[in-house]
């Protein structure tokens, strides 16, 4: 294995910090601007919004059945029981939902979308777009981008609401709660600074879903294992961005909003 | 009162046009990986003109034409093309003189997700309003050109590799360029169908004229263009007569380590003393 030398491996990082910033300007910026691709923004809102929602489904239901399953052990201690719907309302609404959405999301399309424009990268299907006059961020990229940011918003929503009905299951059907009880506890704890919370984490990691999968995906070289390279490495680092980006926002929005 | 600014053109460009070249390069030099791929490399294309880049692999042919059409910049030199210095174009400008040429590039790189009819008409439908009839004629028109007017609704994968080839040059010629760029485009084909795609590359330069800029490796490609004619009341290509006065416009670079060891015609290329060059042709 070829050895670099710190100062190359910084050179490296930072170009590399540099090109990701460029790409997400310009996909930003090229919605101020034509030609807008409307027919190319509704297929990748179908591939990413209509095709991850049984993941979504899944995992929220399963997080807010296990998320009631856990805290009602502890809640019973104090004999708290009845604040179940309570806990995982605004657990789904403030942080998992939106969390776990964006990860699955993530591992599902980031990775799409880095094998994608990698195969047309190693191809030379992006350059033969180029050279037939067309700008690939604004074929490619910017419509991936509006078409996560609203499509996570949406199923986050969905996911929420999901994650709550499993709560629900568990605590009627296990805990023996009074249902009435449960939903009551559970809408009414929510206020607005929790849902406002939760819808804005997801627009930031749907941009960091299609921005990082688009990067990775346009930088990637070197054949079908420089494909699978770009696709692994988009999946980690828009899982990490995710986790890094929730904590600074939600310590933004706790500073703002209280 | 207002007044009408047209943008500078470059000293360099406005020669280039005296010259009566559309393509013009001028001591242009790129490394990568601190490997000089090009070093000093200068020489015209002229309207009309066919021009084969010879040389070995990694000699740097492909490299000249992706500097053609900017999509990549050279460390030094300037390259004038249609009067544009593209050596000094951002990319967004780049797009508006891209869709003024055509390029095929080795592997067809066709869009793989899209039909032949969509990967034809894709710049259609991306640069112009035209109405989707039209559309559909001028890409059932030029598939005709290239005899592929059955493969309309396929996919790339189901073609073969000479067919790719074909609809990448009806691809890049659907929107009437005025330069084509071929990067190998027999590279990996079998004689007979080589020498199909040579014939669809000859009728393109006698029938439409347009001016061209061909890479390849297999010498027999630019002999053969040199000294064939497109007959287009046959609808065949035929060899030149010994005493035809036909000029083809066909003429030939070679590449050495990234320098222009010769340009000049096939007649030229015969008699060179060159041994570097005698032992390639030989």
């Amino acid at each position: 294995m070829e050895l670099i030398s710190p100062s190359e491996l910084a050179k490296e990082k930072l170009h590399a910090v540099q090109e990701y910033s460029l790409l997400a300007g310009r996909s930003v910026g090229n919605l101020f601007g034509h030609p807008r691709y409307l027919a190319d923004t509704l297929q990748q809102a179908d591939i990413i919004g209509v095709g991850s929602l049984s993941i979504v489904v899944l995992t929220g239901f399963f997080t807010g059945a296990v998320l009631a399953l856990q805290t009602s052990s502890t809640l019973q201690q104090f004999g708290s029981l009845s604040l179940t719907g309570q806990v995982v309302s605004l657990s789904m609404v403030r942080e998992l939902g939106p969390v776990l959405t964006g990860l699955m999301v993530a591992g599902r399309n980031a990775s799409g979308m880095a094998s994608e424009l990698g195969s047309m990268m190693v191809t030379e299907q992006i350059d033969a777009m180029r050279a037939l006059g067309t700008d690939p961020t604004k074929k490619l990229v910017t419509p991936r981008v509006v078409a996560a940011v609203v499509m996570l918003f949406f199923l986050t929503i969905i996911s929420d609401l999901v994650g709550v009905g499993g709560g629900f299951m568990v605590a009627t059907l296990v805990l023996n709660l009074d249902a009435n009880q449960y939903w009551t506890m559970a809408y009414q704890s929510l206020a607005f600074k929790d849902v406002l919370m939760g819808l804005t984490k997801p627009v930031f990691f749907g941009f960091i879903i299609a921005t990082v999968g688009c990067y990775y995906g346009l930088s990637a070289r070197g054949g079908t294992q420089g494909v699978g390279r770009a696709t692994t490495q988009a999946v980690v680092a828009s899982s990490v961005l995710i986790l890094a980006t929730n904590f600074f926002v939600t310590k933004l929005l706790i500073a703002w909003i209280t | 009162m207002s007044t009408t600014l047209s943008p500078p053109r470059s000293a360099a460009a406005s020669t280039a046009e005296q010259r009566g070249a559309i393509i013009t390069f001028e001591d242009v030099a790129i490394e990568f990986e601190e490997k000089m791929v090009l070093d000093g490399v200068s020489f015209d294309l002229k309207q009309g003109e066919t021009k084969c880049l010879l040389g070995i692999a990694g000699a740097g042919k492909t490299t000249i034409l992706k500097l053609v059409l900017g999509l990549i910049k050279p460390d030094r030199g300037r390259i004038t093309v249609l009067g544009e210095d593209v050596s000094a174009m951002p990319e967004e400008e780049l797009f508006d003189l891209r869709r003024r040429i055509g390029m095929v590039f080795q592997e067809s790189a066709l869009f793989d997700s899209l039909t032949v009819e969509e990967n034809v008409a894709f710049r259609l439908m991306e640069e112009s309003n035209l109405p989707e009839e039209e559309i559909h004629r001028r890409v059932v028109e030029v598939l005709r050109f290239v005899e592929l007017e059955h493969t309309l609704s396929k996919v790339p994968s189901e073609l073969s590799g000479g067919m790719r080839r074909r609809v990448a040059i009806a691809r890049a010629m659907v929107s009437e360029p005025e330069i084509l760029l071929y990067d190998s485009p027999t590279g990996g084909l079998d004689p007979i169908t080589s020498t199909t795609i040579i014939e669809l590359i000859v009728k393109q330069r006698d029938v439409y004229k347009t001016s061209s800029l061909m890479v390849s490796h297999r010498l027999q490609d630019g002999f053969m263009m040199a000294s064939h004619y497109f007959d287009t009341a046959a609808n065949e290509m035929r060899p030149l007569a010994l005493a035809s006065r036909t000029d083809v416009h066909t003429t030939f670079l070679v590449l050495r380590d990234g320098k222009v060891i010769f340009d000049g015609t096939l007649a030229e290329l015969a008699a060179s003393r060159d041994e570097y060059i005698r032992e390639y042709i030989a």
